[in-house]
């Protein structure tokens, strides 16, 4: 039997995201780190964002707003891989996969209101393009000309990791030369609102505060993240700027609950030590945690036994912060969002904090970053390497291992 | 129910062909629904408000010979009358 080929290297050329924090990858990564949280009346909106500055007519008639967001981030993340009009690989080696937790709700919404007050002859032919859960893949996809392999990825809030993931196999496979992965979700919406309540799912008190003793529940956002994804050799080749590198990526289930987490957190952690492996580095290599932290009771505390499970005694050294304390919970867009501010993390060398954490929980133990960022600190010269986790209602864990860009 | 006039037809058509993107300006009967990127799903929806104002129920078939405006608003006045 022959040894087995080693990996493709991916890296990361693009990124972009459009969240509560602004337009923008740097304004997310710059305004958290700088103790700016987007949240307002208990509610992540995606505030800055105005659909004619982006969207034709057409588009904007044609789109939920969940893949209008999903356009924002991706024009951002294309522009950042400095893609041109003409695409640097054959068009049909770029693949396209966007996840979302919901999908297009409003669309479902309004059109449930038409068949109600004009009658089933009226839903609009829009309605099924819009709302469907690979409308944001398909609409990155066309607007970029991107024909590879394209498809949404449905994980609930672990659907922009699981895309990031597919991605990144994708690409080592062979399958594909470079793709635009991420994850978009707009579920600010009445009936949205009405769904995650009725769960308690929802914090009473409209703040998010990861990991301290007073967290009651999430605070829904809305926004996308988009990543640019390319093999390494052939984006030296054509001589890209190299953000970072998607080094690993591990995902289990819980098979255990449809909304709590196994409580152990052992699928969780083994999900981040598959993560591990796959990028070839131990517990002690990892100088920070983008932590899943939704400001749940139950996701809080799983995780940091998840967390403590996977990386040993590395886990109480490792600093671990939550970016929903600054933008909510951005359900399928979250991992997406996440792994973008977690590159910038690496870039900048500066780790954000968990907003608002200050009465800790005596049952949860490890450093959540408290007050104000501080430096990122690197391991003797080389890249830092960060990891960022993703946990949904139905039980999905995902973790992905992310490198600053090779020296 | 009073009778439709073609100029009637002709300015509902226009108003809700341009709210499908194309510029109102260059809506004329002769342009066709190719040169305005008028597709499919929107001519289900303009057959949707056609039937609603007017009671003319334009089916698939109907739809897939027109290739002009004009062709639309002469085929919904035919059938109004």
């Amino acid at each position: 039997m022959s040894a087995p080929q080693p990996k493709r290297r991916i890296v990361i050329t693009g990124i972009g995201a459009v969240t509560p924090l602004g337009l923008g990858a740097s304004t997310l990564h710059d305004r958290w780190a700088a103790g700016v949280c987007g949240i307002a009346d208990g509610a992540g909106f995606c505030r800055d964002y105005e659909p004619t500055e982006f969207l034709s007519v057409k588009e904007a008639r044609r789109l939920d707003r969940v893949s209008q967001l999903a356009l924002v981030a991706s024009a951002e993340a294309v522009s950042d891989a400095g893609w041109g009009e003409e695409l640097p690989y054959d068009p049909m080696r770029i693949g396209c996969v966007i996840g979302t937790g919901i999908g297009g709700i409003e669309t479902v919404e309004i059109q449930h209101d038409v068949m109600r007050d004009r009658g089933a002859k009226m839903v609009s032919p829009l309605g099924v393009p819009q709302y469907m859960p690979n409308a944001p893949a398909a609409a990155v996809s066309m607007r970029h000309r991107l024909q590879g392999q394209m498809y949404g990825v449905v994980s609930a809030c672990s659907g922009g990791a699981h895309a990031i993931g597919s991605a990144l196999r994708m690409i080592q496979y062979g399958d594909a030369d470079a793709v635009v992965c991420g994850g978009a979700e707009a579920t600010l919406t009445e009936f949205g609102f009405a769904c995650f309540n009725a769960m308690q799912a929802l914090s009473p008190t409209g703040v998010s505060r990861p990991f301290d003793l007073r967290r009651d529940g999430f605070v829904m956002g809305e926004g996308a993240g988009v990543l640019v994804l390319e093999e390494l050799s052939a984006a030296q080749a054509r001589g890209a700027t190299i953000v970072g590198e998607l080094a690993g990526y591990g995902s289990t289930s819980d098979a255990y609950h449809l909304t709590a987490p196994q409580p152990s957190g052992e699928p969780a952690a083994r999900a981040i030590e598959l993560a591990l492996s796959d990028a070839g580095v131990s517990a002690g290599d990892i100088s920070y945690v983008n932590a899943h932290g939704t400001s749940t009771q139950l996701n809080d505390a799983a995780e940091t036994r998840a967390i403590k499970r996977a990386l040993g005694e590395s886990a109480m050294k490792i600093p671990v912060s939550s970016t929903k304390s600054a933008i909510g919970h951005l359900l399928g867009a979250a991992g997406a969002v996440e792994a973008v501010a977690t590159i910038r993390t690496l870039c900048t060398k500066v780790i954000a904090p968990t907003l608002g954490y200050e009465v800790p929980d005596p049952e949860l133990d490890l450093d959540y970053v408290p007050g104000e960022a501080r430096p990122l600190l690197a391991s003797n010269g080389h890249p830092p390497v960060a990891l960022s986790n993703s946990f949904a209602f139905g039980g999905h864990n995902v973790a992905l291992v992310l490198r600053g860009a090779p020296v | 129910m009073p009778a439709v006039t073609s100029e009637q037809v002709e300015s509902r058509v226009i108003e809700t062909l341009a709210s499908f993107g194309p510029d109102a300006s260059q809506i004329t009967r002769d342009a066709t629904f190719e040169e305005l990127d008028i597709d499919s799903l929107d001519l289900v929806e303009l057959a949707q408000v056609v039937e609603d104002e007017y009671g003319v129920v334009l089916k698939g078939e109907d739809m897939k010979e027109l290739k002009t405006v004009g062709e639309s608003i002469d085929l919904i006045v035919a059938r109004a009358e």
